[in-house]
Protein backbone atom coordinates (compact mmCIF):
# COMPACT_ATOMS: atom_id res chain seq x y z
CA UNK A 1 0.00 0.00 0.00
CA UNK A 2 2.87 2.48 1.06
CA UNK A 3 4.56 1.39 -2.33
CA UNK A 4 1.72 1.76 -4.25
CA UNK A 5 1.35 5.48 -2.44
CA UNK A 6 4.88 6.43 -3.07
CA UNK A 7 4.76 5.93 -6.74
CA UNK A 8 1.76 8.01 -7.27
CA UNK A 9 3.13 10.54 -5.57
CA UNK A 10 6.43 10.45 -7.82
CA UNK A 11 4.23 10.33 -11.09
CA UNK A 12 1.95 13.18 -9.64
CA UNK A 13 5.43 15.43 -8.49
CA UNK A 14 7.41 14.45 -12.29
CA UNK A 15 3.72 15.33 -13.88
CA UNK A 16 3.42 18.34 -12.05
CA UNK A 17 7.34 19.10 -13.10
CA UNK A 18 7.17 18.77 -16.67
CA UNK A 19 3.85 20.75 -17.06
CA UNK A 20 5.55 23.66 -15.23
CA UNK A 21 8.78 23.64 -17.98
CA UNK A 22 5.70 23.58 -20.69
CA UNK A 23 4.78 27.02 -18.87
CA UNK A 24 8.21 28.18 -18.80
CA UNK A 25 8.26 27.71 -22.69
CA UNK A 26 5.07 29.03 -23.83
CA UNK A 27 3.34 31.90 -21.64
CA UNK A 28 3.61 34.79 -23.29
CA UNK A 29 6.00 36.89 -20.56
CA UNK A 30 8.10 37.08 -17.75
CA UNK A 31 5.92 37.66 -15.24
CA UNK A 32 3.44 34.62 -16.46
CA UNK A 33 5.88 32.34 -17.39
CA UNK A 34 7.58 33.00 -13.40
CA UNK A 35 4.14 32.22 -11.65
CA UNK A 36 3.71 28.68 -13.88
CA UNK A 37 6.89 27.55 -13.57
CA UNK A 38 7.34 28.29 -10.01
CA UNK A 39 4.11 27.02 -8.53
CA UNK A 40 4.44 23.96 -10.17
CA UNK A 41 7.77 22.94 -9.91
CA UNK A 42 8.02 23.58 -6.10
CA UNK A 43 4.44 21.34 -5.75
CA UNK A 44 6.22 18.72 -8.35
CA UNK A 45 9.40 18.65 -6.34
CA UNK A 46 7.67 18.57 -2.89
CA UNK A 47 5.66 15.38 -4.29
CA UNK A 48 9.13 13.46 -5.70
CA UNK A 49 10.53 13.82 -2.46
CA UNK A 50 7.59 13.26 -0.11
CA UNK A 51 8.00 9.75 -2.89
CA UNK A 52 11.04 9.67 -1.81
CA UNK A 53 10.10 9.32 1.73
CA UNK A 54 7.04 6.82 1.28
CA UNK A 55 9.09 4.66 -0.83
CA UNK A 56 12.21 4.78 1.34
CA UNK A 57 11.21 5.18 5.07
CA UNK A 58 12.46 6.61 8.05
CA UNK A 59 16.08 6.10 7.03
CA UNK A 60 18.82 8.37 6.53
CA UNK A 61 17.60 9.02 2.55
CA UNK A 62 14.09 9.36 3.73
CA UNK A 63 14.33 11.62 6.04
CA UNK A 64 16.56 13.86 4.41
CA UNK A 65 14.20 13.49 1.52
CA UNK A 66 11.51 15.34 3.74
CA UNK A 67 13.92 17.99 4.76
CA UNK A 68 14.41 18.54 1.38
CA UNK A 69 10.98 19.26 0.26
CA UNK A 70 10.55 21.51 3.47
CA UNK A 71 13.33 23.76 2.00
CA UNK A 72 12.20 23.71 -1.69
CA UNK A 73 9.21 24.82 -0.24
CA UNK A 74 10.15 27.85 1.21
CA UNK A 75 12.49 28.98 -0.86
CA UNK A 76 11.50 28.58 -4.38
CA UNK A 77 8.42 31.21 -3.83
CA UNK A 78 10.98 33.67 -1.97
CA UNK A 79 13.50 33.51 -4.94
CA UNK A 80 10.54 33.99 -7.56
CA UNK A 81 9.12 37.26 -5.51
CA UNK A 82 12.58 38.88 -5.37
CA UNK A 83 13.49 38.29 -8.71
CA UNK A 84 9.83 39.27 -9.94
CA UNK A 85 9.87 42.71 -7.35
CA UNK A 86 13.74 43.20 -9.20
CA UNK A 87 12.49 42.69 -12.89
CA UNK A 88 9.08 44.93 -12.11
CA UNK A 89 11.79 47.57 -10.81
CA UNK A 90 14.34 47.15 -13.16
CA UNK A 91 11.54 47.63 -16.20
CA UNK A 92 11.27 44.26 -17.50
CA UNK A 93 7.72 44.93 -20.03
CA UNK A 94 4.35 43.20 -18.66
CA UNK A 95 2.03 41.27 -21.72
CA UNK A 96 0.37 43.84 -24.01
CA UNK A 97 -3.05 42.56 -22.67
CA UNK A 98 -2.31 42.73 -19.11
CA UNK A 99 -5.47 45.11 -18.08
CA UNK A 100 -4.25 46.29 -14.23
CA UNK A 101 -0.29 47.38 -13.31
CA UNK A 102 -0.89 47.87 -9.72
CA UNK A 103 2.58 48.47 -8.64
CA UNK A 104 3.32 50.84 -11.14
CA UNK A 105 -0.16 52.99 -10.64
CA UNK A 106 0.64 52.97 -6.35
CA UNK A 107 4.60 54.35 -7.41
CA UNK A 108 3.41 57.06 -9.75
CA UNK A 109 5.73 56.01 -12.63
CA UNK A 110 5.25 55.28 -16.16
CA UNK A 111 3.30 52.23 -17.13
CA UNK A 112 5.33 49.39 -18.48
CA UNK A 113 2.66 47.61 -20.36
CA UNK A 114 4.31 46.66 -23.53
CA UNK A 115 3.41 48.38 -26.41
CA UNK A 116 0.65 47.11 -29.36
CA UNK A 117 2.58 46.75 -32.41
CA UNK B 1 12.05 4.71 -12.36
CA UNK B 2 14.30 5.26 -15.78
CA UNK B 3 11.28 6.46 -17.00
CA UNK B 4 10.99 9.25 -14.71
CA UNK B 5 14.25 10.38 -14.72
CA UNK B 6 14.13 10.57 -18.57
CA UNK B 7 10.64 12.67 -18.81
CA UNK B 8 12.24 15.03 -15.69
CA UNK B 9 15.01 15.65 -18.07
CA UNK B 10 12.91 16.44 -21.13
CA UNK B 11 11.57 19.35 -18.79
CA UNK B 12 14.80 20.21 -18.14
CA UNK B 13 15.45 20.73 -21.36
CA UNK B 14 12.53 23.20 -21.74
CA UNK B 15 14.28 25.65 -19.06
CA UNK B 16 17.04 25.03 -21.07
CA UNK B 17 15.48 26.27 -23.90
CA UNK B 18 13.82 29.26 -22.13
CA UNK B 19 17.70 30.26 -20.44
CA UNK B 20 19.25 30.07 -24.34
CA UNK B 21 16.02 32.22 -25.97
CA UNK B 22 14.68 34.29 -23.00
CA UNK B 23 14.39 37.95 -24.19
CA UNK B 24 15.60 39.70 -20.80
CA UNK B 25 18.21 38.45 -18.00
CA UNK B 26 15.07 37.64 -15.59
CA UNK B 27 13.92 34.79 -17.92
CA UNK B 28 17.34 33.47 -18.47
CA UNK B 29 17.91 33.85 -14.20
CA UNK B 30 14.36 32.12 -12.94
CA UNK B 31 15.33 29.45 -16.34
CA UNK B 32 18.48 28.44 -14.34
CA UNK B 33 16.73 29.06 -10.74
CA UNK B 34 14.01 25.80 -12.40
CA UNK B 35 16.48 24.06 -13.98
CA UNK B 36 18.69 23.80 -10.53
CA UNK B 37 15.35 22.61 -8.69
CA UNK B 38 14.77 19.83 -11.53
CA UNK B 39 18.39 18.40 -11.19
CA UNK B 40 17.96 18.26 -7.43
CA UNK B 41 14.68 16.18 -7.88
CA UNK B 42 17.00 13.93 -10.48
CA UNK B 43 19.28 13.59 -8.15
CA UNK B 44 17.03 12.26 -5.27
CA UNK B 45 15.43 9.86 -7.93
CA UNK B 46 19.14 8.29 -8.72
CA UNK B 47 19.60 8.01 -4.89
CA UNK B 48 16.27 6.14 -4.25
CA UNK B 49 17.04 3.89 -7.47
CA UNK B 50 20.67 2.32 -6.81
CA UNK B 51 19.79 3.00 -3.06
CA UNK B 52 22.89 5.54 -2.40
CA UNK B 53 21.69 7.15 0.46
CA UNK B 54 24.47 10.22 0.15
CA UNK B 55 23.28 11.40 -2.92
CA UNK B 56 20.44 13.05 -0.98
CA UNK B 57 23.27 15.61 0.34
CA UNK B 58 24.03 16.83 -3.00
CA UNK B 59 19.75 16.87 -4.00
CA UNK B 60 19.77 19.87 -0.43
CA UNK B 61 23.15 21.40 -1.28
CA UNK B 62 21.87 22.38 -5.11
CA UNK B 63 18.58 23.62 -3.94
CA UNK B 64 20.79 26.15 -1.05
CA UNK B 65 23.42 27.14 -4.07
CA UNK B 66 20.41 27.99 -6.76
CA UNK B 67 18.94 29.73 -4.06
CA UNK B 68 21.46 32.12 -3.00
CA UNK B 69 22.45 32.37 -6.51
CA UNK B 70 18.72 33.61 -7.84
CA UNK B 71 18.54 35.82 -4.46
CA UNK B 72 22.08 37.76 -5.16
CA UNK B 73 21.12 38.39 -8.88
CA UNK B 74 17.60 39.87 -7.84
CA UNK B 75 18.87 42.20 -5.45
CA UNK B 76 21.54 43.56 -8.43
CA UNK B 77 18.22 44.27 -10.63
CA UNK B 78 16.57 45.86 -7.45
CA UNK B 79 19.50 48.61 -7.97
CA UNK B 80 21.32 47.49 -4.46
CA UNK B 81 24.52 46.61 -3.31
CA UNK B 82 24.38 42.50 -2.09
CA UNK B 83 24.93 44.01 1.54
CA UNK B 84 22.67 45.59 2.56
Amino acid sequence: MIEVLGWISLCVGVGFTVLGCLGLVRFPDLYNRMQAATKCVTLGTCGIMLGVFLRSGFSALGVKALLCALFVLITVPVAAHALARGSLIFGVKLWKHTVKDEFTDDRGSESIIEEDK
Amino acid sequence: MTVLIVVLSFGAFFCLYRALQGPSISDRAIAVDIMAVIFSSITALVALKYKLSYLIDLSIAIAVISFVGTLALAKYLEGRSLDD
